[in-house]
C-alpha cells in the first residue's frame, strides 16, 4: 500500500483523515544523519514503529516546541489516567465503589480515596451521587480507577457533590471548549445570573442556580451552543440576560 | 557415605567460590568461559529488528496539556464562595507564570504572611527571648525602656558588677 509521506509542519491546520503518516523531518541535502527531535504525540495520533499515524479525523494542531494533536469530534468518552470527570456512583461493593463515568466499563473508587477517610471513618457516599474525582489508572487493559484527592492528600473540590442542580451529557468537543483558558462561552456566561457548574472531561455537565426555572435555562443554552456561531449565541445570551431580570 | 579413595565431587559443587581459591588464574578464566558459554546459549532473544528511536516520541492521550483546560468546578456571581476560592487556588499557577513572563521573571514566593508582619514578629519575638534569659535585676530595666514612650528614660545606671578595692 502505498502510504503518504508528509511532515507534521505542513499540515498544521488542515485536516487530516485516518492512515495519514508523518516521518520526522528530515533536512534536505542528502544528510543522512536525521535529527532526532523529540515530538510529543497527543490524542489522535500514534506512533507506529519510525512513523507517526493518524487515527482520528480532525484538524492538525501544534503548541509550543513540539506537541501536535488532532483536533476531533466524539460523544463517547474513552477514560485518560489524569482527567477529572464527573461520575454517578452505581454500587457499593465491600471496600469500593462502582461509579459510571460513561466508558465501556464502570470505574472503582476506594473509599479510602477520599479526603480525611479512614478504615474506621468512612466517607458518606450514597448510591446514585454524583463524584468529581480523577482517574489514577485508566487504560485499554485494566479497569479504571478514580480518586477524589490529589497526590498530597488534599481533597482540591473533588468528592460527592450537588445536592441539587441538572445533569446532562454534552459533546466532548463543547466540553473543551468550555474549559479553555479564555472560553467565550464561560465569559458570556458569568454576565447572566449567579450559577455554579461542574464540568466533567466526559462530557457530563452539572447546573445549579437559584432557581429550577433558572437551572433549566442554562441547561438548554448549554445544550445548544454546541450548534451555533459565536454571534446567534451572543445574541441568545443577551436575550436571556434582559428576560430574567 | 562410602569413602573410596577419592570422592567424586559434582561439577556444582566445583564450580562454588570456595572450591575455586585454591586454582589457578586460567583454570578459572576456562570454566568462567564455559559458564558463559552455557548461559548465552539457554537466552532467549526476540527475532525481531530492535525498536530505535523510541524515545523520541512522548504518547500524550489527554486533552488537558495539549489545550491547557482550566479547573472544571466554577461557580459565578458569588453562588458558591468556595468554589469560587477553588477556582483560583487551581488556576493560579497559570496566571502566575504569565505575570512572572511580563514582569522578567521576578519570583515572588506564596508566602502566608506578608514580610512586614514577619518583621513585626521577628521584633517582639526578639524582645521576649531578651527577657527570658535576662537576670531578674535586669528584667526590671528592660521593662522600663520598653514601657517609656517617651524616651523618658535617661542614661541607665551602670550595672552593678564586682568592684575591686582600690588601695
Amino acid at each position: 500500500m502505498d502510504t503518504v509521506h508528509a511532515r507534521f509542519k505542513d499540515k498544521i491546520g488542515e485536516v487530516l483523515l485516518p492512515g495519514d503518516v508523518f516521518s520526522l523531518s528530515v533536512p534536505e541535502g542528502g544528510d543522512c544523519i536525521i535529527k532526532r527531535e523529540k515530538i510529543i504525540c497527543g490524542p489522535g495520533l500514534r506512533r507506529n514503529g519510525e512513523e507517526v499515524q493518524v487515527c482520528k479525523s480532525g484538524i492538525l494542531r501544534h503548541k509550543q516546541a513540539n506537541l501536535y494533536w488532532i483536533d476531533s469530534q466524539q460523544r463517547r468518552y474513552i477514560p485518560t489516567k489524569g482527567e477529572s470527570v464527573i461520575g454517578i456512583v452505581t454500587a457499593k461493593s465491600g471496600d469500593i465503589y462502582k461509579v459510571d463515568v460513561g466508558g465501556s466499563e464502570q470505574a472503582s473508587l476506594s473509599y479510602l480515596a477520599f479526603e480525611g477517610a479512614t478504615k474506621r471513618n468512612r466517607p458518606n457516599v450514597q448510591v446514585g451521587d454524583l463524584v468529581y474525582g480523577q482517574f489514577t489508572i485508566a487504560n485499554k487493559d485494566m479497569e479504571p480507577e478514580l480518586v477524589c484527592i490529589d497526590s498530597c492528600g488534599r481533597a482540591n473540590g473533588m468528592g460527592v457533590f450537588g445536592a441539587d442542580g441538572l445533569l446532562f451529557k454534552v459533546s466532548l468537543g463543547l466540553v473543551r471548549r468550555l474549559l479553555a483558558p479564555q472560553s467565550e462561552i464561560v465569559k458570556d456566561l458569568e454576565k447572566i445570573f449567579p450559577l455554579e457548574t461542574v464540568v466533567g472531561l466526559n462530557g457530563r455537565v452539572w447546573v445549579k442556580a437559584k432557581t429550577v426555572q433558572q437551572t433549566l435555562i442554562v441547561a438548554n443554552l448549554l445544550e445548544t451552543c454546541e450548534n451555533m456561531t459565536s454571534q446567534q449565541r451572543q445574541t441568545l445570551f443577551k436575550k436571556v440576560a434582559e428576560g430574567s431580570f | 557415605m562410602s569413602n573410596d579413595g577419592s570422592t567424586k565431587l559434582s561439577k556444582n559443587l566445583l564450580r562454588m567460590k570456595f572450591m575455586q581459591r585454591g586454582l589457578d588464574a586460567d583454570v578459572k578464566k576456562q570454566l568462567d568461559e564455559e559458564e558463559k558459554r552455557i548461559i548465552s546459549d539457554e537466552h532467549w532473544f526476540l527475532d525481531l529488528p530492535e525498536l530505535k528511536a523510541k524515545e523520541n516520541y512522548i504518547e500524550e492521550r489527554s486533552y488537558v496539556p495539549c489545550e491547557d483546560l482550566v479547573y472544571g468546578r466554577m461557580s459565578f456571581k458569588g453562588f458558591n464562595p468556595d468554589v469560587e476560592r477553588l477556582m483560583v487556588l487551581m488556576n493560579a499557577p497559570k496566571v502566575e507564570d504569565e505575570v512572572n513572563e511580563e514582569i522578567g521573571g521576578i519570583n515572588k514566593m506564596d508566602t502566608d504572611i506578608t514580610d512586614e508582619e514577619m518583621a513585626r514578629r521577628y521584633e517582639s519575638f526578639v524582645g521576649s527571648m531578651r527577657k527570658k534569659f535576662a537576670k531578674k535585676r535586669d528584667r526590671s530595666a528592660i521593662i522600663d525602656r520598653e514601657e517609656d514612650v517617651n524616651s523618658n528614660v535617661v542614661d541607665c545606671k551602670p550595672k552593678k558588677a564586682f568592684l575591686k578595692p582600690q588601695d
